[in-house]
């Protein structure tokens, strides 16, 4: 008999989602789908406002990641108000929003790594439920625990001195920043008590892609072919081919390496990216115009990034990269699970960047804002934790939005999610009639590789109970379990 | 100017003759909570959350003189209640979303919020249908936030005394309004006066957006009232 196997919500994963797997009379998957089934409507109800709101306003859509968000909005009423596009504020100015954008990196990948994933590789993805979480992890590996917890602090005390508080400030306003660093703050990330000082958690940070690299080694028939298949991949790359996670040109690479947007502007990315639209969720499925909607969709993050850079401008990151490079033999990275591994070389980058901006004297300065001529139209994009953030905003005479368009990240890695979902699914539910909480589990750590931040493309409150239910084609429930 | 003793929930207070009761209490250390009260314009009593009990019945101490042995009762339970009520109300009445609001940290209405602690109004959200007037060159405004003090109507005029705000409507349809012309001609300076006087953020200096970061806000140090208390 022909069956339906749903897992919702997805668990360890920001925000809510389900996953429908389609099995036939044979047990073979027909179908696999990551569904996004929740409504926010963030582009409408912004409509009307005045343009200098936008970067307090629309971070409001997430809890997890709002300085991407605050960032990505400030960058696109920067150029609406003629401070140009990235490049035009004051040294203070950009260095402050830098700051605040490494310390949210840093605080999402140490989040993402040590609460999210490490009870699947610490306690492995059979492991009881009830100990398969960071509760779990912080019984069973206490300093690792530490470390996780003390790392996102460290993150959101940079956000905090820059954005004016932890979670949704208001630092980046058009034109430029609202504060410098104060010399009693840059003292407290350079000299903070231990833990809390910058090169502590650079020590960590490189304890973490250490701790990476020797699971690999001793697991890398399954961390190489848990989900594997070929991708393009986007993001933002410096004009010089460098890593750049504030800004940049948008390059992408096809499964191969080869260019298929090559360093084109940010301002013009209507051109080359389209969404589609399907019935069946409601985010949307970014894609490439030029390949199309079949070729066209892509990768962004961390697994993104590293196959589009061409180098990390910090020599700690750099010289991870080479070795992550050389996994590969030079080549993109289309394995799912080498994404935590490219997280944490980008966690120590991100720590290594805190550590040269609160450095710079230029951070200090008085020079906070800057303005030119004003326009009616700006784009802003970031490279959030999980991948490329566009914000585009246009505004009338009166100075209101009349039209906003976000692509956020977890929805560019719409089709790759449920690319993975589906290697996953067809590799260890075919031929199955019985299904393991263990199975269940493996199809989430596949998207949990992604890092998705759903409640930025959906609107709920993740609750993260399990059930799943095995139902026939006409929608009778055969079997179910929850957790 | 001859001086009037009086009495505050028991404490003896002096006053100048003339003096409202709510201005007479701040000379005196005593904090009766105003929102559309402001110093140097002619008090109107909109909002009522300064109510106080002048031997046994309710006033506005906003528009009240101090007499010769006045009893007031401020701070009782009854009272209390009723201005946190009324501050309730004055949320549930408009769309005011503090977290997004460029206002928030140097708001009245949401200060008064916090130093009651209000957490969820006992009355139902109305989520009017409100515009936002952004046709005029120095300012912008929200009526969603407006409460309807009247501060703006009575506290910004032109250099020759003209009215730039006014009212429309009446009863709950009350709306602010601003004289097309005179609006028009606001320099910098009335456009921010107007900003400051608002004690929402419904008047808006167009373009200032979040340029004072948090922990500069007027309360982000010290809830509304502090200043006064002793």
């Amino acid at each position: 008999m022909a069956k339906k196997i749903t897992i919702e919500p997805v668990t360890r994963v920001e925000g809510h989602g389900k996953v429908t797997i389609h099995m036939d009379d044979k047990h073979n998957v027909t179908q696999a789908r990551l569904h996004i089934v929740e409504f926010r409507g963030f582009e409408r109800f912004v409509q009307g406002r005045p343009y200098w709101e936008m970067p307090v306003l629309v971070q409001r859509l997430c809890g997890i990641c709002p300085v991407s968000h605050h960032l990505a909005a400030a960058k696109a009423v920067d150029v609406i108000v003629g401070a140009g596009t990235g490049e035009g504020l004051t040294p203070t100015g950009e260095k402050m929003r830098r700051l605040m954008h490494y310390g949210q990196i840093f605080q999402s990948h140490a989040l993402h790594f040590f609460h999210l994933v490490s009870p699947d590789l610490l306690l492995g993805a059979d492991a009881d439920p009830a100990i398969r979480n960071v509760i779990g992890v912080a019984l069973n590996f206490k300093d690792l625990a530490v470390q996780g917890v003390m790392m996102r602090k460290f993150g959101q005390e940079v956000i905090l001195a820059t954005a004016g508080k932890k979670i949704h400030g208001t630092g980046a306003i058009p034109g430029g920043i609202n504060k410098n660093l104060s010399a009693e703050e840059r003292d407290s990330f350079l000299k903070g008590a231990d833990p809390l000082n910058v090169d502590k958690m650079i020590a960590w940070a490189q304890g973490a892609v250490d701790l990476f690299k020797d699971y690999h080694s001793k697991n890398s028939e399954i961390i190489d072919n848990f989900s594997v298949f070929p991708s393009n991949h986007l993001s933002l790359v410096r004009k010089d081919g460098a890593m750049d996670l504030y800004h940049g040109v948008l390059r992408a690479v096809d499964a191969d390496g080869k260019k298929i947007l090559n360093d084109v502007d940010c301002q013009d990315y209507l051109k080359y990216i389209g969404e589609e639209v399907r019935s069946w969720s409601y985010m949307k499925f970014p894609y490439l115009k030029e390949l199309g909607k079949e070729k066209g969709w892509y990768t962004v993050g961390p697994l993104a990034r590293l196959n589009t850079a061409d180098f990390i401008p910090t020599p700690l990151a750099q010289k991870e990269f080479e070795i992550y490079k050389a996994y590969t033999k030079g080549k993109p990275n289309n394995m799912s699970m080498h994404m935590h591994w490219a997280r944490l070389i980008e966690l120590l980058h991100a720590g290594e960047m805190i550590k040269e901006l609160v450095n710079d004297p230029d951070i200090m300065g008085d020079n906070l804002v800057t303005k030119g001529t004003k326009g009616r139209e700006g784009v802003g994009l970031i490279e959030a934790p999980r991948g490329t953030l566009f914000h585009h905003y246009k505004i009338n005479d009166n100075d209101q939005v009349v039209m906003a368009n976000l692509i956020v990240s977890t929805t560019n890695n719409n089709e790759p999610m449920n690319k993975a979902v589906n290697f996953v699914a067809g590799k260890l539910f075919t031929g199955q009639s019985k299904i393991t909480e263990g199975m269940m589990n493996r199809v989430e750590m596949a998207i949990r590789a992604y890092d998705p931040c759903l409640s930025c493309a959906t609107h709920a409150i993740g609750k993260m109970p399990l059930e799943v239910s095995l139902v026939d084609t006409n929608e009778n429930i055969i079997d179910r379990m929850s957790r | 100017m001859s001086e009037l003793t009086f009495f505050i929930d028991n404490k003896e207070c002096k006053a100048k003759k003339g003096q409202t009761i709510t201005e007479a209490a701040r000379d005196n250390g005593v904090y009766i909570p105003t929102l559309c009260d402001y110093p140097g314009i002619r008090p109107a009593g909109t909002c009522r959350i300064c109510t106080v009990k002048v031997n046994g019945r309710n006033m506005a101490g906003c528009t009240t003189p101090v007499e010769e042995g006045m009893i007031v009762e401020n701070k009782t339970a009854e009272l209390e209640d009723m201005r946190k009520a009324i501050i309730e109300m004055l949320f549930v009445e408009g769309n005011h979303m503090c977290p997004t609001c460029e206002k928030s940290g140097n708001c009245d209405l949401q200060a008064l919020g916090y130093r009651y602690t209000m957490m969820v109004p006992r009355f139902p959200y109305l989520w009017p249908s409100r515009e936002i007037d952004a046709s005029m060159p120095k300012i912008v405004i929200d009526k969603n936030r407006c409460i309807q003090c009247l501060r703006c109507v009575r506290g910004i005029t032109t250099a020759d005394g003209k009215h730039i705000f006014g009212t429309l409507h009446r009863g709950d349809k009350t709306r602010i309004s601003a004289d097309p012309e005179l609006v028009a001609a606001m320099t910098d300076e009335q456009a921010q006066k107007a900003m400051d006087i608002c004690p929402v953020g419904a008047i808006l200096k167009r373009e200032v957006g979040f340029k004072v970061p948090m922990g500069k806000r007027k309360y982000d140090s010290a809830p509304i009232g502090s200043d006064i208390e002793k």
